[in-house]
């Protein structure tokens, strides 16, 4: 049990480690850099990466992977401004995308458990059919202009922190859809099942748990998740564009290995994942205030932070099977 | 005298099918003659050949042209996962390799056979540090390979300092666009890599080494095979085709874009290995089968492209063409097909 724990520990406070380090070298470097407004950015900004993070974690915690978040999230986009345009009232189109996200996911899992086809073919598959679909429903971006999104959702939801400043509700969203994962995660019969499945598909039904339900649930919520990142990008976007989003699955990926989720799965924690979230976006931020540092270098860093960590998760894995 | 030619073709189509009727490259290769049948009898203009300047021109001669990159990318891919992995770098090595090529011409001001080799250097190491995660720290290759997807792009803008390198050089711009024996030079080149791979892999044991790992890597070892070797070859092997697919994507456009060369087209080569029939789970590959996949996605595309279906949404259907080919491949669905089969009869 020892063990197990130190095997989940290590990676986590690793990437706590390193997002202490960035954010301290960003107040170091930069005297703006430790305001409040910074930290609000931070958090409403990649409320959206955040909430299909965590659907990824789950997929990732069973031993899956999802390559269809970013095309999902985009389609979600499209369809809500498409609705919206359509006359049809907000959260009649917020219920009906999530319903939608769901039901792509359900259908993912499905060819997955029952046809035992890998994942990794079946979301990509999933992928390229979700990013057709939304340029189906409209082929260019598609602003949303209501007054619930301009008043209610922007003002309105917005906790007023100070005089010029306030969090947005996407960050709201963020901090809520994380706290609600891991209590599904840690608390449930279902959250118990996936690290289950994820350790060992087969003893997992040697011990009589639910294999295919949990299979096709984790792939169902994985898209629940996509379509309120969706969700939540239309209200940080204020538009939807079926083109947007390219690769934000492979952010989510990195994200949740970076927050110390074992990609062979059955090993991980939900709030990592947030921690994951935030270094990428720390990064990102670094390397906005420091200016003369080009875009490009994020990708080259993330991809370093990305073996780093696995290269980690490797060694720790290792000599707790040596042991 | 043009009914002539395309009977000549559809004849020597029959004779391909017939003679792989036993054999796995069968089906896509069925599915390509339907889809080409459909164009003969709905799609205006698409058969029509032309000599023009000593060159062919042509919807069939453009499928070609255009799938060279995957099918270039497919044979890599395919030997990659026949050991039971998967190259998810390949675009974003292509992406290094054209930057590469480009810099060396405009930037070093080299000759263009040395930048091209050079190039070829770059997408050599990229395939080597797959090989190096893969078959040394034996990391899963999904994870090891996402790595440099991940990277690769940046490495690559980082190379052209984030802007699109414009060349003039004729030997590049030969590599992508360039004529022989009336053909695009491209097909001579996939010709090349294919006769090469397939002397490699079906002459020597090397084939069977590749599928005897991919089907068991524990019983493998015990048989006293190398596996790490093996594997970390296959990786650099891949990491080269992407190299080459890298400099004809460059010289097609006579310039290194690192955000948009090879995009995604590393999904379209394992489509097209699978599609092909090789299976996604190692222990068997078919070379051919990988270009003809290839061919059958490029045609799909094209034949889209000539219905007025727009690229963004021609991706819907190259979805239903990959879940079809997985259901295919699965047990499951084939079990459920063979049990239907005598009901109807009895």
């Amino acid at each position: 049990m020892k063990r197990r724990l130190s095997q989940q520990q290590i990676p986590v406070a690793a990437s706590l480690a390193v997002l202490l380090l960035l954010y301290g070298a960003g107040c170091a470097m930069f005297p703006r850099f430790g305001s409040l407004r910074v930290l609000v950015n931070l958090f409403g900004d990649n409320a959206f990466l955040g909430i299909a993070a965590v659907g990824t974690t789950f997929v990732i915690l069973s031993g899956g992977i999802d390559l269809s978040v970013g095309s999902l999230v985009a389609f979600t986009g499209i369809l809500i401004a498409q609705l919206i345009a359509h006359g049809v009232p907000p959260l009649a189109a917020l219920a009906l995308s999530l319903l939608f996200g769901a039901a792509f996911g359900a259908l993912m899992g499905t060819l997955i458990h029952f046809f035992e086809l890998p994942p990794f073919l079946v979301t990509l598959g999933g992928m390229f059919l979700a990013r057709g679909l939304g340029f189906v429903v409209h082929a260019e971006s598609l602003p949303i202009t209501h007054p619930f999104y301009d008043n209610f959702i922007a003002q309105s939801l917005a906790i007023r922190l100070s005089a010029r400043l306030s969090l947005p509700f996407t960050a709201v969203c963020l901090v809520a859809v994380v706290l609600g994962a891991t209590a599904l995660a840690r608390w449930t019969c279902f959250g118990r099942n996936v690290y289950a499945l994820g350790s060992n598909e087969a003893s997992a039904r040697l011990m009589g748990l639910p294999v295919g339900r949990t299979k096709v649930l984790v792939y169902t919520l994985g898209g629940f998740l996509s379509a309120l990142g969706g969700c939540v990008a239309s209200f940080y976007m204020q538009s939807g564009n079926p083109a947007s989003f390219v690769g934000l699955e492979l952010d989510a990926i990195a994200a949740t290995v970076i927050g110390g989720t074992m990609l062979r799965g059955g090993v991980g924690f939900i709030p990592g994942t947030l921690i994951g979230v935030l270094i990428l976006g720390l990064i990102q931020t670094l390397i906005t205030f420091q200016g003369d540092l080009n875009s490009w270098w994020t990708r080259i860093i993330i991809g370093a932070l990305l073996f780093v960590f696995i290269f980690l998760q490797e060694m720790i894995s290792r000599f707790a099977r040596r042991d | 005298m043009g009914s002539w030619i395309h009977l000549l073709f559809w004849a020597a189509f029959a004779a391909a099918l017939w003679s792989a009727r036993r054999h796995t490259v069968f089906w896509p290769l069925l599915a390509l003659a339907l889809l080409l049948g459909f164009n003969q009898a709905f799609t205006p203009g698409f058969f029509t050949l032309e000599l023009r300047g000593g060159h062919l021109y042509g919807a069939r001669v453009d499928i070609l042209n255009e799938g060279a990159k995957v099918m270039l990318l497919g044979l890599g891919m395919t030997l990659v996962i026949a050991t039971g992995g998967v190259d998810l770098s390949v675009g974003a090595t292509m992406a290094i390799a054209g930057a590469v090529a480009a810099q060396g011409v405009v930037a070093a001001h080299l000759p263009a056979p040395a930048a091209a080799a050079l190039a070829l250097g770059a997408a050599l190491i990229a395939g080597a540090w797959n090989g190096l995660l893969v078959a040394v720290l034996r990391i899963p290759p999904i994870v090891a390979t996402l790595i440099l997807m991940v990277a690769g792009r940046g490495v690559a803008q980082l190379i052209t300092g984030g802007q699109i390198i414009t060349f003039t050089d004729p030997f590049l711009s030969f590599l992508g666009n360039g004529w022989l024996f009336g053909l695009p030079f491209t097909l001579t080149l996939v010709l090349l890599a294919f006769g090469l791979t397939a002397l490699l892999t079906r002459k020597t044991a090397l084939g069977l080494f590749i599928e005897a790992i991919g089907d068991s890597e524990t019983a493998s070892r015990f048989t006293g095979l190398p596996a790490p070797t093996v594997k970390f070859f296959v990786y650099v092997f891949s990491g080269l085709c992407a190299g080459l697919a890298g400099l004809v994507a460059a010289g097609n456009i006579r310039s290194a874009d690192a955000n948009h060369a090879g995009l995604y087209l590393e999904l379209d080569a394992i489509i097209a290995a699978v599609v092909g029939g090789t299976s996604l789970t190692g222990g068997r590959f078919y070379l051919a089968g990988s270009l003809v996949g290839a061919l059958l996605m490029q045609t799909l595309t094209t034949t889209l492209y000539a219905l007025n279906v727009s690229a963004d949404v021609a991706t819907v259907p190259k979805a239903l063409v990959i879940l079809a080919a997985c259901l295919l491949q699965s047990p499951t669905f084939r079990a459920g097909l063979a049990r239907l089969r005598p009901r109807r009869a009895s």
